[in-house]
């Protein structure tokens, strides 16, 4: 048994760290944002590294790795808050490879995996995050989901702005269905949401322990005082806890599928609740700047709330380990 | 990353797993009290050790299996899973042993494993004072030196198994003038003289599981100091970390069946279709295996990097929390039952309370973790 990473996924998380800590800068996720646009020149260097193709099968112009490399290119791309629309491609990836028909992964598994086609993916058509500028939408319904080409969608503004999302005409569902097993495509699709939530704790927490450490009243760092240090140790707990079972999902996408479905839920609920926890706390715990826009604490929280509801929220998750246990109690 | 047994450790626990189902323990004594109790898990112990399981983790040569981490690990989920209770010695095994196998001289290994091992000689921990908890190294109990030997006077508390312990592994401070980490020394001292009195500390469950100890002026000859005197506050630290290495997974166990048991309870009051029951216990479903994965990423970081990541004290701070957590919605699902005096899910409800005190208060625990994973300023303490 070893939770650690294998050499090579070592190096795919150091490089990704390293690139995006000069090209994803906090003042350009800002500059971006306030331009509500992607920062299309890292996209496309991402796309030339092979990022977006990292899980995709080599058939289909990907790199044919795993789940588990997946999640590091997540974590890490979470951490930054890169405006690109990585997480939503792969999403929108993840689901035809796993349940669209050969015709629909020849037609767009090639655009994804090279980045030269963004996509996006959700269960809600009214605010699709990452929609803008998609050239292919899933939209998620249940156990079912169809494609929408990307034209059809029109801009729509969320709450953040490092990931212009797009709306779906809910009344006229042109869209082709995928024939596959949705569901199974997205429990892989979750545990990479759940990734990205994961490296924005890791962030949250960072920043957080950074500015306590400064941060000086009464003469003394905020971060001594048992009230501010106790609530960053439960961050610690929260995001920990949230990556031993996005390690775990991972896993069990590559190594014990029949696992995945559980691993899938339970990684998604609780990557949901640390995401908003941790992310509240680190605005906390900033004090009034962490409130302004300066501080940039918010792009975490607001891309927390996007991930924390996007293919079902805790709760929902929850539902589903409880029918689960109570299926397996049955039997 | 691979989350499967080798070869070897399958072959390990499949050996474990059968010989568990051959050779269960005798029947739970239901009279008798707790002296009944304890004989019946002695026994146990005594079984254990008959077939070679009583320490797997120990090296060959002191009577164990050399089992890695992992496989001492895997012992500790199938004793949970097969729901038979852990050796009676359990202080002498998972804590004692392995200190001496560290800080002991050949005479001591010699003289004081064998007995360990085959729960002739029970040992309990003489650690904690009535002023000195979380404080630990504030403690006061006294050693002075007298001929070839030590005169120890002063109070210990939460000694759990002293009324049926040979040895009790003791630190008291033999300098009064060092600083306080520096005048400790670390005893084995024999609970079988007059000057040592056990008292039963009634806790909040009725029972006693925990002692004072009353100590006035008991003998300790030379040949019963640990690693040095001078030296007791790093070998009480190897004791500590041992403490929460061994014993996690083993709660960790009995956690799932316990959570298994309230989701039967439930499917049986027809609760699970309670949407709130159903989030409540999804939701301790999910602690429950953080907990799990948690515990084996602690030790597999140990295997890999020789060292524990910040697991152990996040483990043990998430475990009493959960255990709480479960026993207060299994007051909900199983309503009067766990207000009823005398039965499993009222004793769970408050033995759990302890959780989150014993071995490490929460508090500290977050404190651990802010100053030491963190690196965050420690606040100076009130003058």
């Amino acid at each position: 048994m070893d939770f650690g990473l294998t050499d090579d996924q070592r190096d795919i998380q150091r490089t990704a760290r390293e690139l995006l800590a000069s090209r994803a800068t906090p003042e350009r996720v800002r500059e971006h944002a306030e331009a509500g646009r992607w920062d299309e020149a890292l996209w496309k260097e991402l796309g030339e590294l092979g990022w977006p193709g990292i899980a995709v099968a080599d058939e289909h112009g990907g790199q044919g790795l795993g789940a588990v490399e997946l999640a590091i290119l997540c974590e890490e791309l979470g951490r930054s808050v890169a405006p690109v629309p990585f997480l939503p491609t792969v999403l929108a990836a993840t689901l035809i490879e796993h349940a669209g028909s050969d015709e629909q992964r020849g037609r767009w598994l090639g655009g994804l995996a090279s980045g030269e086609l963004s996509g996006a993916a959700g269960d809600a058509p009214e605010l699709i995050h990452g929609g803008a500028g998609a050239g292919v939408i899933v939209v998620v319904d249940g156990a079912d989901a169809r494609l929408v080409e990307g034209g059809e969608a029109e801009p729509a503004a969320s709450i953040d702005p490092t990931r212009p999302a797009a709306r779906v005409d809910q009344a006229d569902p042109t869209g082709e269905p995928l024939p596959g097993d949705v569901a199974a495509a997205a429990d892989r699709a979750l545990v990479a949401v759940a990734a990205e939530l994961v490296g924005i704790c890791e962030r949250g927490l960072e920043m957080t322990v950074a500015y306590v450490k400064d941060r000086k009243q009464f003469g003394t760092p905020v971060g001594a005082y048992q009230a501010v240090s106790h609530r960053c140790a439960q961050m610690l707990l929260d995001t920990e806890g949230a990556r031993a079972a996005v390690s775990y999902a991972a896993w069990a996408a590559d190594a014990d599928p029949e696992r995945l479905p559980e691993a899938a839920a339970m990684a998604k609920a609780a990557a949901s609740d640390a995401g908003r926890d941790v992310t509240a706390a680190a605005i906390q715990l900033h004090g009034g700047i962490g409130f302004t826009w300066e501080a940039d604490v918010h792009w975490l929280f607001k891309r927390a709330q996007l991930d924390a509801a996007l293919l079902g929220g805790a709760s929902a998750h929850r539902a589903r380990l409880a029918q689960l246990a109570a299926a397996r109690a049955a039997a | 990353m691979d989350l499967t047994f080798s070869e070897r450790e399958t072959a390990f626990r499949d050996e474990l797993r059968a010989w568990l189902a051959a050779n269960p323990p005798s029947p739970e004594p239901t009279d008798g009290g707790e002296g009944a109790h304890y004989a019946w898990r002695r026994d146990w112990q005594r079984a254990l050790y008959d077939g070679g399981w009583a320490a797997p983790g120990w090296p060959v040569e002191y009577g164990g299996r050399g089992a890695s981490l992992t496989e001492s690990a895997i012992y500790f989920e199938e004793i949970g899973r097969a729901r038979v209770p852990l050796p009676a010695n359990v202080l002498g095994l998972l804590l004692g042993g392995p200190t001496l196998m560290v800080w002991g001289t050949e005479e001591q290994k010699d003289r004081f494993l064998p007995p360990i091992l085959s729960a002739d000689e029970i040992w309990c921990q003489g650690f904690s004072e009535p002023d000195a908890g979380s404080d630990l190294a504030s403690l006061k109990t006294r050693a002075v030196r007298d001929g070839d030997g030590w005169v120890v006077t002063g109070q210990k508390v939460w000694t759990s198994g002293a009324q049926y312990s040979k040895w009790c592994m003791l630190v008291a401070r033999t300098d009064g003038e060092a600083a306080k980490h520096k005048g400790l020394t670390y005893f084995l001292m024999d609970m079988e003289q007059e000057a040592v009195q056990v008292r039963p500390l009634r806790q909040i469950t009725g029972e006693a599981e925990f002692n004072e100890l009353f100590i006035e002026e008991a003998r300790i000859p030379d040949e019963c100091v640990v690693g040095g005197v001078g030296n007791g506050w790093k070998v009480a630290l190897t004791t500590l970390m041992n403490e929460r290495a061994g014993l996690g997974f083993a709660l960790q166990v009995r956690l799932r069946q316990l959570l298994d048991d309230l989701f039967d309870a439930a499917a049986a009051r027809g609760l699970l279709d309670d949407p709130l029951v159903a989030d409540r216990l999804a939701d301790l479903h999910v602690r429950t295996e953080q907990i799990r994965l948690l515990a084996w990423k602690g030790l597999t970081d140990i295997e890999r990097y020789g060292q524990p990541g910040p697991e152990g004290s996040l483990v043990k701070w998430l475990w009493s929390d959960t255990n709480q957590r479960l026993t207060q919605l299994a007051a909900d699902v199983v309503g009067p039952e766990a207000l009823t005096a005398g039965t499993r899910w009222s004793y769970e409800l408050l033995r759990a309370r302890g959780n989150s005190i014993e071995g490490g208060t929460t508090e500290v625990l977050k404190n651990i973790v802010a100053e030491r994973v963190l690196g965050l300023p420690r606040l100076k303490a009130v003058a």
